[in-house]
């Protein structure tokens, strides 16, 4: 009984554990609307969106499809990471859709108009997001504007923008509203596979952006927990006030997060369009969601960078199961909606976790949790009243 | 049976993990009595009324009003019984007026129309009733400390509480104020309300309360009669031993100057003129000076403006002979230290653990980060270690503690250790003893002279006047952003010092300072 206890208290158990409810009460909610649409498929549905690749007939099959997921999960945690490590400097980045786009814009600009290879290309989309993602960050710096408003204006601005510049005659297919697809544009800045593909029954569409994606992951959270650089930044985002008394150049350091945000998710848009998945479409009208995934991805991992490497996964392969559902049965839309219920209620985590260290505390008799405990006086106050 | 208590809380016990909060804690409240609990910080005073007022659930113990036991589950409960607090750090909106403030929750509408009339007359009545002066009117954004307690007092009473709780009221008050408030509770016991008293201020307990309940590391140490115990019984009952209130310290020995100010001026945020005006002094290596004055006459800018939190608008400074006006934070803390007045906002990064705050200024010295720019998390913690030791900062979970979860006395020994422990030449301390208790009082008042005694120069800004009187060797009094005394704490008196920080009297002294005041300033003081 008592290491069972200890367990629930342990904050990592506790993300894990929350993040699995969520994803539970998503499903059983999507379920209950499949439900209602039409009870005959709603089993089958549902199964389909859990399974993703592994419904599909023949094991090549199952392992092209998987590729396909992965291929889309690199960039979705590029976007992921992005925000989460604003988060973590006590900014909310939902300027990522925007530096996305940017990063998409110049990525497949500078392969295609000026048939760049693909590390150019690359560094120019992580400049490009690092710009837009700057821009957020000098108004907060500087003017204070709240980040999430300029973020959200910024996304719209560069949606249109992009399509502007990638209607430019050197990029745009004539005969269609994408842009020239990169195998006949400029095979250069097509992200190496590296022998991936193989192992993925030649899926072309699986390239070294995928451990790349892991490693940037991995490297965020080095430089969050373990770096001076993380220290500085991780001070500011809780206190700004104290993080200026200690010297350090905190408006700087508002910038600098946004632009290393913005560095990330223009990395995730060259992770997909450099990779021949798919093309942009110049006459697209709303801001893409993989900048809006990402959030859900952040809070589904835990707000950890390990953790949103799975979250990221998960949230791409039911995105994609979703695609799979019957359309005989269900309108084509359904698979749309039961992925972002599921990713809704993604979002909820920290609502669980909170909610559990509650049950937990009433369980041991009104002592609040180990990692927010309040010893004496002053905590007390502040976890006492001023919320 | 003796008359019932208007509030008992019998045998207490209140457990947090690594540490008894509350152990078998005893405290019965009579009608109409003040009633003063004391503790050093950390004793578990906070955490008793929070007890009481339903933010925690006792372990063990029973809470009876008028005699019948019963139960606190929440603030509601506890509002609902006619228990109200005064928080040390008011609850109130900003920017709502006074009356919208006190009828925040109670509203009276008429099909969802507020109705103000009939609470403004009861604000009204209650008062003058007590001799409460609020503007209903003013918003709080506008108005001052003093008032915003006032509005928070007739927020209890507005909701007919009968049991008042004040958690340290006075921490935040001008000396005139904190007058203003004795005389409120006084007029509020008469009225028949029972008061508890959060305070570890042994004069105060001393002039309105009538008993006392002394808590030490948790435990109850017991219930006296304040008229038959003096501060030094109570004083030893808090700490545990002899507190030595008078201040030991051999004369100063100044030698070099450390610190130079020349006609520093600085804006304010709060409005147009500037708040520090064309301030100069010196202070040397091996002396205390104190700058005093009421709060809000522009001690603050002055520091922000000394140690680089805002630019100067004028003037020059001079720190160990370098020119460090234009010098960023980082630079001015090589040889300054800073401990901070707000420690919530500045002094500390409340989020992270304890280690991580005592490296606040030394993080990227080479001692604690590697040329790749790692931090060392060996060296932060045996550092964080060593500086607990030596400083006696406790904490429930030791280095890895939250500085939130910390109790306010602790988060301040952290903040001294951290910024005695690093290279410095001068010692800015603002306010390094607000909301101590006498033990840490003196422990910090023994520091500061260490400090002054190794050769390093030491400057206080005060607003406590025993402070003022005892620490320092020679004193400033600054009144509306200027410098308008200089005062030599052996030879003035309290009355004295008073006039100068109302702006009745300036002087000129003989000495080093006689260059800033100008000619016309001394006209002026003599003429009036």
């Amino acid at each position: 009984m008592k290491e069972k206890k200890s367990l629930l208290k342990n904050p990592s158990f506790q993300s894990i554990l929350t993040s699995l409810i969520c994803i539970v009460l998503g499903l059983f909610i999507g379920f209950i609307v499949l439900l209602m649409i039409n009870p005959a498929g709603a089993g089958e549905a549902i199964k389909t969106i859990l399974l993703n690749f592994l419904t599909r007939a023949s094991a090549a099959a199952q392992m092209k499809a998987l590729g396909n997921t992965l291929a889309k999960t690199a960039p979705l945690l590029m976007c992921a990471l992005s925000i989460c490590f604003c988060y973590k400097v006590g900014l909310f980045n939902i300027g990522a859709p925007g530096q996305y786009e940017a990063g998409a814009c110049i990525g497949l600009y500078a392969a295609l108009a000026w048939h760049c290879n693909w590390v150019i290309c690359l560094l120019l989309a992580a400049l490009a997001g690092a710009v837009v993602g700057s821009i957020s960050g000098a108004l907060k710096a500087y003017r204070n504007v709240n980040e999430v408003i300029s973020g959200i204006m910024l996304n719209w601005i560069m949606l249109y923008l992009t399509n502007m510049v990638l209607s430019g005659k050197k990029v745009k297919d004539p005969a269609s509203p994408y842009t020239i697809k990169l195998a006949s544009g400029n095979k250069g800045a097509l992200i190496p596979t590296a022998g991936l593909n193989k192992l993925f029954a030649n899926n072309t569409t699986v390239t070294i952006a995928i451990p790349l994606a892991i490693l940037f992951a991995v490297l965020i959270w080095m430089i969050l927990s373990k770096t001076k650089f993380g220290y500085e930044l991780r001070a500011t985002g809780f206190n700004k006030e104290a993080a200026k008394y200690a010297g350090m150049k905190e408006k700087q350091n508002i910038i600098v997060t946004l632009a290393i945000g913005g560095a990330l998710a223009g990395i995730g848009a060259a992770f997909l369009f450099l990779t021949g998945y798919q093309e942009w479409s110049t006459t697209q009208t709303s801001v893409p969601g993989m900048g809006f995934n990402g959030i859900a991805a952040t809070f589904l991992g835990g707000l950890h960078p390990i953790g949103t490497i799975f979250a990221s996964f998960f949230i791409q392969s039911i995105t994609d199961g979703g695609a799979l559902i019957n359309k005989s049965v269900y309108p084509s839309q359904i698979s749309d909606l039961i992925s972002s219920i599921i990713i809704y209620l993604c979002g909820f985590v920290l609502f669980f976790k909170f909610a559990m260290n509650n049950w937990i505390s009433k369980k041991d008799k009104g002592g609040p949790n180990v990692n927010d405990v309040p010893v004496t006086d002053d905590a007390a106050k502040a976890k006492g009243g001023e919320k | 049976m003796d008359a019932p208590y208007a509030i008992e809380m019998v045998n207490i016990t209140k457990r947090f993990p690594g540490i008894i909060a509350n152990d078998n804690i005893t405290l019965q409240l009579r009608r109409g009595e003040i009633h003063a609990l004391l503790g050093e910080n950390g004793a578990g005073k906070s955490t008793l009324m929070s007890v009481l007022f339903g933010l925690y659930q006792a372990e063990e113990g029973v809470i009876k009003k008028d005699g019948k036991e019963v139960k606190i589950n929440n603030p509601n409960d506890a509002n609902d019984l006619g228990i109200g607090m005064v928080h040390q750090h008011f609850k109130l909106v900003q920017c709502f007026t006074v009356l919208e403030n006190i009828i925040l929750g109670v509203e009276s509408t008429k099909n969802g129309i507020l109705q103000m009339d009939e609470a403004r007359a009861k604000v009204k009545a209650l008062s003058e009733k007590y001799g409460l002066q609020v503007d209903p009117d003013a918003k709080i954004e506008d108005i001052t400390v003093g008032m915003q307690q006032r509005t928070e007092i007739l927020k209890m009473l507005f909701r007919d509480n009968e049991i008042l709780i004040f958690d340290e009221p006075t921490a935040v008050l001008t000396p005139q104020e904190i007058e203003e408030l004795m005389e409120i509770m006084n007029n509020l016991r008469a009225e028949g309300k029972s008061i508890l008293f959060i305070t570890h201020k042994l004069n105060e307990i001393k002039a309105v309360a009538d008993r006392v309940t002394v808590l030490r590391r948790g435990k109850y140490i017991g219930t006296v009669d304040v008229a038959t115990t003096s501060k030094e019984e109570m004083s030893r009952m808090m700490v545990g031993r002899d507190v030595n209130m008078v201040v030991d310290k051999t004369p100063a020995k100044p030698k070099d100057v450390i610190l130079k100010v020349e006609n520093m001026t600085v804006a304010s945020k709060m409005h147009a003129n500037n708040a520090v005006k064309n301030v100069s002094f010196e202070v040397h290596e091996g002396e205390i000076v104190c700058i005093a004055g009421i709060d809000g006459n522009g001690q603050t800018e002055f520091v922000y403006g000394l140690t680089g939190m805002e630019p100067l608008v004028d003037g020059k400074i001079t720190l160990c002979g370098e020119d460090i006006t234009k010098s960023s934070i980082r630079q001015r803390s090589k040889l300054l230290s800073h401990i901070p007045e707000d420690r919530h906002k500045h002094g500390l990064v409340l989020d992270y653990p304890l280690e991580y705050n005592m490296v606040l200024q030394r993080y990227y010295q080479p001692e604690f980060t590697s040329k790749a720019g790692f931090l060392k998390r060996g060296e932060i913690r045996a550092y964080s270690e060593r500086l607990e030791k030596a400083f006696d900062v406790r904490s429930g979970q030791g280095p890895i503690t939250i500085a939130r979860a910390m109790s306010g006395g602790n988060q301040q020994k952290a903040i001294i250790a951290r910024e005695v422990d690093k290279d410095h030449k001068l010692l800015v301390a603002v306010q390094p003893t607000r909301g101590l208790d006498v033990g840490a009082i003196e422990g910090v008042h023994k520091q500061l002279i260490a400090e002054r005694d190794e050769g390093r120069a030491v400057l206080l800004i005060s607003l406590e006047l025993e402070e003022v009187m005892n620490v320092p060797d020679r004193i400033l009094v600054m009144y509306e952003g200027e410098i308008v005394g200089e005062l030599d704490p052996k030879k003035t008196t309290v009355e004295e010092l008073g006039l100068y920080m109302a702006g009745a009297r300036r002087n000129v002294n003989i000495d080093a300072n006689s260059a800033e005041i100008e000619p016309s300033e001394v006209e002026r003081k003599e003429e009036a």
